[in-house]
Parts: C-alpha cells; sequence; structure tokens
C-alpha cells in the first residue's frame, strides 16, 4: 500500500487535542491512509477523526521539545493538537502535509469508503437526466432529449443528454457548438410551468473582434420564443469585462444578430476574486480582536456579501423576466459553469417549490451543478486557509450555498430542508466520503466508474434518518414564488458556516430544540382534537338526538 | 367621518384628496386620501376596483412626527417628507401645492406642542374608570422592589432625607443608602456632587452583598475635595464584608472626565478616597450618541444601497461601537459585582444617562427577574423613570433645546435585543415587547415618560390625569411572550454571560427599518410558534375538558370509545364537545391579536397581496405593522 510510504510516524501517544469551545482532550494520534485519528480510548469520550482531504493547511509551532501542529480544516474548522517530542512532531507534520495533498482522483478516500448503512436507494441513479425529462414531457412536448453529446464530443462539461427544442436537429446543436465557448451551445435549464416560459443556459458566443455569427446559434435560440415574443439575454459580466472577451475570441449576441432579445449585463465577480474574498472573510471572522470598526471595515473589506447581493439580485432578474414579463431567457458568462449556474439555480429555488424540497434540491444540485460540469474538484481544491497561490479554486457553490441560505431566511416556512443540509453540502463538496462532489464534469466521472466504486451522497442522504435530521420543522409547502429582498440590511453573515467554530452556539442550538418541541407538542395535540372530531362526527351520525340541539 | 371631530382652529385643512404615497425604497406609490385629526395624520389608501382587500391605512401620531419637509414642487406636485421618531419615513405628494401648505403649516403648528397639556395622554381616554386607572399605576411598586432584592437589611436603609426633593429634585423621595451614612454625610456629599445626585444603591446583589449604586460626577475641579463624600464611599465600601474595595465606574471616555474638571467637575482622585478602584469605561456622550443614530439613519435610508456603502456607513456611524461600549461596561460591572463580590459605584457627568444604561443592563445581566415582562417593567421604572432620566427632553416631548435629544434610552432597547439574540432562551420577552416600549417613550400616549423626573410628575399628577402603560402592556402581555422562554434556563444560568466580540453585534432591522415591509422576512418564525403555542394551549383545556369523567361522567377518549357506549351520550355532552372543539379553533389568536392592535390604538395596515409589492412576493403571512392610533 502506498500510503504506507507516506506516514512516518503512524501512531503517537499522549497528545493534546485543543478545539474552540470543547474540552481539550488527550489521547493516542493515529495517522491511517485517509484520517487522521485521536482518541482518548475511554468510552464517554468523543474521537476525532479528520479526513485528511479536509485539511487545507498545516502550522507547526515548537515550544521546547513540545511540538504543536495548527490543522486548518475546509470546512473553516481549526484544532490545535500537541505532540510531545520534537520528531514525533515533525514527522507528523510532514506525514498530514503529503496525505492532504495527494494529486490522483483514484487514491481519494471515496474510492475506498465501504458504507457502514444500508443503502435503500442507489443515489447515483436518482437524477438521471432521463427522469427528468420524463417530468418535462408531462407539462410540454416542445423539447427533445438530444443525443447529440453520448460521446461528449460536442460539448466535454455538458451530460450525454441534453434537452433541447424539438424542432432543432442535432447537426444544428453540433454547430451552434462551435460558435459557444467550450461548445456549450444553449439548453434547457427550466421549464416555467406557469406560463410556458423556458431558461436555458449556454458559454459565451464566440464572436470575436469581427462579429462572428452563427445562424444555427440564432436559430436554436428563436425556437424558444413564441411567435411575436422577445426574449431576455442575461449576461452575467459587464459589458466592459463582455467587450474584453471578443478580443480573446468570446463576446455577447449583438443586437443585430439577435434583434428578437433583449440583452441585460450584471457583474458577478469570478475565479480568483471570489477566492481573494472567501479568504479575507474567514480572517475577518477569525479575528478575535474586540474592535467595532475593525470588523466591520473588514467585513466590508471581504466583499462577500456583495456577492451575495449580486448573484440574488441577478436571480432574481432572471425570475422576473421569465415569471413577470412572461419571457423566456437565455443566461451564460463566459464558460457557462459558474456564474450562470448560480443564476439558474437560484432563479428555480425562487420559482419552483419543487426546488424546496429534499429532494427537489438535490436533483437541483444534479441538473444545474453536477451535470452542468461546474468544476468541483478544481474549484473545490482549496479553502480559505490555502497557503499556496490559488489556481482554479473558487467558492461558487459556497456563494450559491449562502444565497439559499439568505432566501431561507427570509421565508423560514417555505423550505422542507433546514440550513444543516446546507452546510451539509458545503462540507462535502468540499471533503467527503462519498463520490458525488468528486471529478469537474460528468465524462471524468464516467471514466473514473464513480457510479461503480463509489457510494453516493445522495444514496446517504435519502434514508429516513438523515432525512429526518436535515427537514425543516417550520416547512409548510408553499406553492409560490418567493421574492427574496436583496437590500443591504436584509442579508447576514451565515454564521452557521463562517462563525460555526468561532463561537458556542448551545444557546442557540437549545433554542432549536425547545422550537422542535413546541412544533411536535402541538400536532400530537391537534391530532388528538382531531381524532376526537371524528368521534363527534361518527355521534352525530349515530345519535339522532344531536341532530336537534 | 368621526375622525374630524374636534379639530383646533389650527388645522387649517382638514383633508386632501389625490394624494399619492411613495414607497420608500422601490419605485412603487399608492393613491389615497390625506386626514389630519387632532391627534393624528391619516393616509387613507384609495379603493382599487380589482381588489377585494380594504386600502392599507397609515395612522401617523402627530407626537411621533420628528420632522417635515415640504420638497420644491414638481411636475406631479408638491412632494412632502415626513421622519417620525419611531423610525417610520412617508414621502407624499401632494397635488395642489396650496394643499400641501395648508397641511406643512398645520403639521409644524401640531407637532410643537408647547406644554404638557398639549400631550395626547392628557386626552387619552381607553374607557377606564379613575379605580382602573389607579389600580393600573399601582402595578409597579419600588418599594416592593427593593425588598424582593432583600432591601432595606443590616446593611441598607430607606433614607427621607429626599422626601420633599430638597437634597436632590432629580431623584425620586425614597431612596436607599448604607446604614452607616448619616444624614450630614448625605447632605454633604449631594453638595459635592453635579445636580446634588449623591451616591445611593440601584441594585442588591443578595448573595454576594455587593450593591450597584449610582450618582453623578464630583465636583472636584482640579483638587477639591469633600471629606462627606468621602465617608459617603467609605460607607458603601464598608456594607459590603465580602471585598476591600468598592470599584468606581466614570462610565465616560477618560478625555471627557479631565476636561470637566476644567469646569469644576471631574472624577474621583484615588489618593482621597480608600478603598475605591478607578475605572474609566469610555462611553461617547448625548451628542455623540444623536450624530450617530442620525448617520446611521441616513446611510440606511439611502435609495439602492450597496453592500459596501452600507458596510462603510455602519462603521462611520459608530452605532454599534456604541452599543457594544455600553454592553462591555455592563458586562465589567456584572463581573466585578457576582465574580468579585465587590459593590460598584456608577457615575457619568449628571449620571442619568450612561449610568443609567449600565446600571439596568448590569442589573439585567444579574438578575432573572428583570428578564421578564414584570421585571423588566420595574427596572425601567427603577433605573431610568424614578432616577430622572430625562425623557421629556431626550425624546424631544416639547418644543425645547434640539441638543438635549438624544437615543439613549433607544440603545438601552438595542442593547437588550442584542443580548436577547445571544440568549433566546433567557427572556420572557419578545422583541415586539421592546418595540412597543420604544413606540411609546415618543407616543406621549401614556403618563409614564412625560416630564424629566419624579418631582415634575407629580407636578403634573399624572397618576390623576393619565393613564399608566404598564398596565396596558401587561394586559396584553401574552402578546409580548418569547415562546422559547425557559424559566429552567434561568435558574441554571441566573448571571449572563455575553461574547462581546464584534460580529455578535447586528444591525436591528426590526427596529430602524420597522415600517419598511419590502425589508423583513415574508414569514416570521416567532409569529409561527406563538401561533401553534397558542393552538396548543387552547386544545390542551379542550383535551382536558373532554377527558375529564367527573365532568361527563364517563371517558370520552381515543380508541376507547365503542358504538355501545356512543349511544349513551346525551345531546347536551354532544353540544359541549362541539363548543369545545370550536373554541380551540385555527388562528383564533390570530384574530385575537389584530384586536388587541386595534385596542392598543395600532392598526393593521399593509392588506394588499404581498405580490404587489416589489420584490416582496409569495408568503402567505401577513406582516403586521404598529403604529400608534386611536
Amino acid at each position: 500500500m502506498e500510503f504506507a510510504e507516506l506516514i512516518k510516524t503512524p501512531r503517537v501517544d499522549g497528545v493534546v487535542l485543543h478545539r474552540p469551545f470543547m474540552p481539550t482532550v488527550e489521547g493516542t494520534l493515529c495517522l491511517t491512509g485517509h484520517h487522521l485519528i485521536l482518541s482518548s480510548r475511554q468510552d464517554n469520550t468523543e474521537e476525532l477523526w479528520l479526513l485528511h482531504s479536509n485539511i487545507d493547511s498545516i502550522e507547526k509551532r515548537f515550544v521546547g521539545s513540545l511540538g504543536s501542529i495548527i490543522v486548518k480544516c475546509k470546512d473553516l474548522r481549526v484544532i490545535q493538537l500537541d505532540i510531545p517530542g520534537m520528531e514525533e512532531c515533525l514527522n507528523i507534520a510532514s506525514s498530514i502535509e503529503a496525505l492532504s495533498t495527494l494529486d490522483s482522483v483514484s487514491l481519494m478516500y471515496p474510492f475506498f469508503y465501504r458504507p457502514m448503512f444500508e443503502v435503500i436507494e442507489d443515489g447515483w441513479n436518482s437524477f438521471l437526466p432521463k427522469d427528468a425529462f420524463k417530468d418535462l414531457e408531462s407539462m410540454t412536448d416542445e423539447w427533445r432529449l438530444s443525443e447529440v453529446n453520448k460521446d461528449f464530443s460536442v460539448c466535454p462539461s455538458y451530460p450525454p443528454l441534453v434537452a433541447v427544442p424539438k424542432d432543432v436537429d442535432d447537426d444544428t446543436l453540433r454547430k451552434a457548438a462551435t460558435f459557444r465557448h467550450s461548445g456549450r451551445f444553449p439548453v434547457l435549464s427550466y421549464y416555467h410551468k406557469k406560463n410556458g416560459m423556458v431558461m436555458m443556459r449556454a458559454g459565451q458566443p464566440l464572436t470575436g473582434t469581427n462579429g462572428r455569427r452563427c445562424k444555427e446559434d440564432e436559430k436554436l435560440i428563436n425556437a424558444t420564443l413564441r411567435p411575436g415574443k422577445r426574449g431576455y439575454i442575461i449576461d452575467t459580466r459587464t459589458i466592459n469585462v463582455a467587450q474584453q472577451a471578443k478580443a480573446r475570441g468570446g463576446g455577447f449576441e449583438s443586437e443585430a444578430n439577435y434583434p428578437q432579445w433583449r440583452r441585460i449585463h450584471k457583474a458577478i465577480e469570478r475565479s480568483n476574486v471570489l477566492q481573494e474574498s472567501l479568504i479575507k472573510l474567514v480572517e475577518a471572522c477569525n479575528d478575535q480582536s474586540h474592535s467595532m470598526d475593525r470588523w466591520l471595515s473588514k467585513l466590508e473589506a471581504s466583499s462577500w456579501q456583495t456577492h451575495v447581493k449580486e448573484i440574488l439580485t441577478t436571480a432574481c432578474l432572471a425570475a422576473q423576466c421569465i415569471d413577470r414579463e412572461g419571457a423566456s431567457v437565455l443566461v451564460h458568462g463566459t464558460e457557462g459553469t459558474d456564474s450562470t449556474l448560480q443564476v439558474t439555480s437560484l432563479a428555480q429555488i425562487i420559482l419552483d417549490p419543487a426546488c424546496r424540497t429534499i429532494r427537489g434540491f438535490q436533483g437541483l444540485v444534479e441538473r444545474e451543478w453536477l451535470q452542468a460540469g461546474h468544476p468541483f474538484r478544481q474549484r473545490c481544491a482549496q479553502s480559505a486557509y490555502s497557503n499556496s497561490k490559488p489556481r482554479q479554486e473558487a467558492p461558487v457553490f459556497l456563494l450559491f450555498l449562502d444565497c439559499v441560505w439568505q432566501i431561507l431566511r427570509q421565508f423560514p416556512c417555505s423550505f422542507e430542508f433546514s440550513e444543516s443540509f446546507l452546510v451539509l453540502l458545503f462540507e462535502h463538496a468540499y471533503a467527503s466520503q462519498f463520490g458525488t462532489f468528486l471529478g469537474n464534469r460528468t465524462a471524468e466521472r464516467a471514466k473514473l466508474s464513480l457510479p461503480e466504486k463509489t457510494v453516493s451522497l445522495w444514496s446517504w442522504v435519502n434514508r429516513p434518518q438523515e432525512l429526518e435530521r436535515l427537514s425543516n420543522p417550520l416547512f409548510e409547502a408553499n406553492s409560490l414564488v418567493i421574492w427574496p429582498s436583496v437590500a443591504p440590511q436584509s442579508l447576514l453573515l451565515w454564521e452557521g458556516v463562517f462563525l460555526r467554530w468561532n463561537r458556542s452556539s448551545r444557546c442557540l442550538d437549545e433554542a432549536y430544540e425547545e422550537m422542535v418541541h413546541i412544533i411536535e407538542y402541538n400536532k400530537e395535540l391537534q391530532n388528538k382534537v382531531n381524532s376526537l372530531r371524528r368521534q363527534l362526527a361518527q355521534l352525530e351520525t349515530e345519535d339522532p338526538l344531536l341532530q336537534t340541539p | 367621518m368621526d375622525l374630524l371631530i374636534r379639530l383646533p382652529s389650527y388645522i387649517q385643512k382638514s383633508f386632501v384628496e389625490q394624494v399619492r404615497l411613495l414607497d420608500r425604497f422601490s419605485n412603487k406609490s399608492t393613491n389615497g386620501t390625506l386626514y389630519l385629526t387632532a391627534t393624528h395624520l391619516i393616509f387613507v389608501e384609495s379603493s382599487t376596483n380589482n381588489s377585494t382587500s380594504a386600502g392599507q391605512e397609515i395612522w401617523i401620531l402627530h407626537h411621533h412626527i420628528a420632522s417635515v419637509e415640504k420638497l420644491s414642487l414638481t411636475t406631479t406636485g408638491c412632494p412632502l417628507v415626513i421622519q417620525c421618531r419611531n423610525f417610520r419615513v412617508v414621502h407624499f405628494v401632494v397635488q395642489r401645492e396650496r394643499d400641501c401648505h395648508d397641511i406643512y403649516s398645520s403639521l409644524l403648528r401640531l407637532l410643537r406642542p408647547v406644554s404638557y397639556e398639549e400631550l395626547y395622554a392628557f386626552s387619552y381616554n381607553p374607557k377606564q374608570n379613575d379605580q382602573q386607572r389607579e389600580e393600573g399605576w399601582q402595578l409597579i411598586d419600588l418599594g416592593a422592589e427593593f425588598e424582593r432584592m432583600g432591601v432595606p437589611c443590616d446593611q441598607w436603609q430607606l433614607t427621607d432625607v429626599n422626601r420633599d426633593y430638597k437634597v436632590c429634585e432629580t431623584y425620586p423621595r425614597d431612596l436607599y443608602v448604607p446604614i452607616t451614612a448619616s444624614k450630614p454625610i448625605i447632605v454633604g456629599s449631594s453638595k459635592f456632587r453635579s445636580k446634588g445626585r449623591f451616591p445611593v444603591l440601584t441594585y442588591f446583589y443578595q448573595e454576594k452583598k455587593a450593591a450597584v449604586c449610582r450618582c453623578s460626577q464630583p465636583l472636584s475641579g482640579f483638587s477639591a475635595r469633600c471629606l462627606e463624600d468621602e465617608s459617603m464611599l467609605q460607607a458603601i465600601s464598608k456594607a459590603n464584608h465580602n471585598s476591600r474595595f468598592v470599584y468606581v465606574m466614570d462610565t465616560r471616555p477618560k478625555l471627557n472626565a479631565l476636561a470637566n474638571r476644567a469646569a469644576g467637575k471631574g472624577y474621583e482622585n484615588e489618593d482621597n478616597y480608600s478603598n475605591i478602584r478607578f475605572q474609566f469605561v469610555g462611553i461617547e456622550n448625548i451628542h455623540v450618541m444623536r450624530t450617530s443614530l442620525q448617520k446611521l439613519l441616513e446611510v440606511i435610508g439611502t435609495r439602492s444601497l450597496s453592500v459596501s456603502d452600507y458596510l462603510v456607513g455602519l462603521e462611520s456611524s459608530g452605532w454599534l461601537r456604541h452599543i457594544k461600549a455600553v454592553v462591555d461596561a455592563a458586562i465589567f460591572l456584572t463581573k466585578a459585582v457576582t465574580v468579585e463580590g465587590a459593590s460598584v459605584l456608577v457615575h457619568c457627568s449628571d449620571g442619568w444617562d450612561r449610568t443609567a444604561q449600565v446600571c439596568s443592563l448590569g442589573s439585567l445581566l444579574m438578575d432573572p427577574y428583570y428578564r421578564t415582562i414584570k421585571g423588566f417593567m420595574v427596572l425601567i421604572e427603577k433605573d431610568w423613570i424614578s432616577f430622572g432620566h430625562k425623557f421629556a427632553d431626550r425624546c424631544d416631548q416639547l418644543d425645547g433645546d434640539p441638543k438635549e435629544v438624544s437615543p439613549i434610552f433607544t440603545q438601552f432597547l438595542e442593547c437588550v435585543w442584542q443580548l436577547t439574540e445571544q440568549f433566546p432562551q433567557a427572556f420572557e420577552f419578545s422583541e415586539w415587547f421592546l418595540l412597543q416600549i420604544h413606540e411609546h417613550i415618543h407616543s406621549c400616549q401614556y403618563g409614564n415618560f412625560l416630564g424629566n423626573n419624579q418631582r415634575q410628575r407629580e407636578e403634573l399628577q399624572l397618576r390623576e390625569r393619565t393613564h399608566s402603560l404598564w398596565a396596558f402592556l401587561m394586559s396584553e402581555r401574552q402578546n409580548y411572550l418569547n415562546p422559547f422562554y425557559s424559566p429552567a434556563y434561568s435558574e441554571a444560568h441566573p448571571v449572563l454571560v455575553p461574547s462581546t466580540l464584534p460580529y455578535n453585534f447586528k444591525f436591528w432591522r426590526n427596529m430602524y427599518h420597522q415600517f419598511d415591509r419590502s425589508m423583513h422576512p415574508r414569514q416570521s418564525i416567532l409569529k409561527t410558534i406563538l401561533t401553534l403555542r397558542e393552538n396548543s394551549r387552547k386544545a390542551e383545556s379542550t383535551l382536558q375538558a373532554l377527558e375529564s369523567p367527573k365532568q361527563h361522567g364517563f371517558v370520552l377518549s381515543g380508541a376507547r370509545h365503542t358504538t355501545r357506549q356512543s349511544n349513551v351520550i346525551s345531546g347536551k355532552i354532544g353540544a359541549t364537545l362541539q363548543l369545545a372543539l370550536e373554541s380551540c379553533e385555527y388562528f383564533s389568536f390570530e384574530r385575537q391579536l389584530g384586536k388587541c392592535e386595534k385596542m392598543r390604538g395600532a392598526h393593521v395596515r399593509h392588506t394588499a397581496p404581498l405580490e404587489e409589492n416589489g420584490l416582496a412576493g409569495g408568503a402567505n403571512l401577513r406582516r403586521v405593522q404598529v403604529c400608534s392610533g386611536p
């Protein structure tokens, strides 16, 4: 086993673990191929099991012969291990460093993990495109499922099956794909049942500096418009950024070639800017100084909330075009794998009550993120504590989850899931025993045989006990469109993620339990009353005396 | 319209039609009619044909209006902007300039009452008889409160030195001092303290026999000293056997205290007082606080505000920094008393602003009683009303010096709110209680907060001529309950130890954007849970009534019930069952809430469906907004 070479010291006794707001634990530290384990070997104390892939960076400190390793995790937790003996400490540190930065995907834990629970439903088969299309077929016959990409040759980052307008043939799709960034030709993202309007997504058109056009692309997107109707193109970049993209062969749809479409530019930031923002935000949240001014200015300087507002605003705009204006919408940025997906998925949260259920939300993450080709492996390789220079890392998915949380806070009764589901998705996107978030696109996942070799996160989630834990006790189905407020005063810092390890949540947890108790108690009583009501009804039919009071 | 009776002669125009109300943060507007009554300005939305619901109504009490501004004429009409002390801002456009001017000048006259008799409290009549009113005023008894703390005791006694307000006219009549503080010491000390506000007891921590005392700054100048004042502090120190020293907390920034020395005032010199530990805690003065709130309101009132400008504005306003400073000071006080068992003397300049904030917030942290609805009323009555926080001046009740106006009490309420956010189970009351109290410090609808001190209140005969807010709030106590409150939690954590790391302090949207509906969550957890709680309570009593064998002669419950048994049930019992079931009907509590709000002079306003309003949407919960009305 090749991991053994990397583990210089597999075991150290007398290690002390410090975690914020928890008692320190002294015990034995063990390193395995995928875990850092600390156990006091006493029955009643909790063991620490930390995935190496969850470790973002480590720091070493020495005081005499006592060494300390500060472990900073991708889920933003920071722990400290005091290790007696300089050599042991150095060995452990270098082992952790090596194990947490393995390059090969096939060495990742999901390939070694065997489920300790009964799989009721294999999550790899829960959200197949052809099943999603069946739902669509029940609402409209204007769309078809194309196999044009079945060998991933037309668009490497698309799934083998995509929904496109019925009247557009595969040849047209192939030609349109050559005109879009990374071959990401316009495909269906969402069908609004209420008025039959649709949302599509794509990569930027490759107009270049000389204004290239593509009849097939125009035909493809015009095919989604009703006669005499206009549609909206939402470009997630500012007009300047979109202009500059022309020099690199990209561009945007000109009015002349797309007369039936109105283009709107928004300003969602991308890649490095977002990663910087996350690093700054987490740094601000971990600053234990007591100055209010410093906190507020650091929070401002991080720009995190600005990104949240920008993304939500754009999603509201897309939803508004569809629901209020009765128009179809095409969303794209540059590649169409980041800000585009934030907008299309959030717009669905706003518009479609089905996306606000636990299962519906899983389906949304599958469709609009995993199958749509958001490069999870690149984006989530490092988190806020990484010392290495960011390459492709960006908290695009985390920002999406934050936006969902903002809407959840504003409509606390309209979601079937609670905040803990969002936190769970954040954790597993960065480090997981499940194969769901491995790889960058469907093609890569197929090549790695993930469905055969790993367990799906959805297999774990879709079990009664887990569903119960993730559900929102306040949920009452709300079939309406939910419009969030995007005013800065209405947006909050997501404490459940960013302050999770910096404060004791005991008081809040206890209050939450009390809330659950109140809800359950009320349910129980109402059931009793209802059963009495039934008895009364029964009495009335049986006893004629009651009919004449 | 019966609203238009008793119009004073200076009201030039009683109503104007075709007035447009602009939304503060969007481009929406509604049309309606503006009515001016002796007490309120009322906007009634014209009913639209396609809507079945009644148009919204906005009731604005004249006392709530902080400023009226007439902007220059536009093509659509003459804009009139009204800012209220409860943070409502309304923007009307009146078609004819003449009408606008009439409303404007009437309001200008109305919102500057010059004598107390003009205030709403003297005409407000909730249809109670004299006895009920009298009982209302007796609800809070400070003598009983000191008894609850264990005072008088072997170390502390009631003194009659201020019976006739002779020693200090801004203090109450009944004061508690150390047993060893003789009258000459008290009188001597009072002469050495600003406005005669000598050290007196405000809270007694029985467990450690430690006292929280309050006073104003000493008139020490650069070198003056006063033996009686020194003896007074000595007496406070001696009254506590647990500690050899007494803390003196000067709640001002050191620089301010130093500057005061030049005016013959200042702070205690540790060399002259034996056994004191002197400490500055740096809360800014009323002028800084007033400016800070103004800045905050300016920032959050900006249309299309960016996140960056919001956070920069929040920071530069300093508002949360000031809130944190007050909480920090209260924590210092609490630690000194509960952990060290030391007595603490708190003062600022006059001892009626920062001192009131710190003493009351500290007591709230130490004593679970003050975290109940009744206890919170007692706390406000004690540390704010009776010890002479100048409500009339600070809340601008009469046309007075604008430099005296300051949101000191608002800050206190906000500090309490920040604590409720950290300790959701520790408080018997919810945010709605705090908001309602805030509403009424400005409404002048009840007598409690009128005037600047007890002596003035007696002269105004408020107990005879006005009603008490506390009795009213108590009567609808259930609206203010915090469903998460746990007395067991308070028993386990009698002393609260909040964290004051900056991220624990949040912007209080429900206070400063109370009336900006589009800013708020569309569904309220608090309201949902309160409704469930009330439903449960009703269901409980129904079930109890139904299952009581004594009442019906047999057990009627669940599956044990058989057809044979049911045949012997008489029609009468069946009817009882029916009645009981009806009484636990869903949402009857909601109805009741609505009714209570009407009764306390509040109106349910926004009746238009949510989807009509900008980005507001889906939710089926209607947010009820509250302002004072008749």
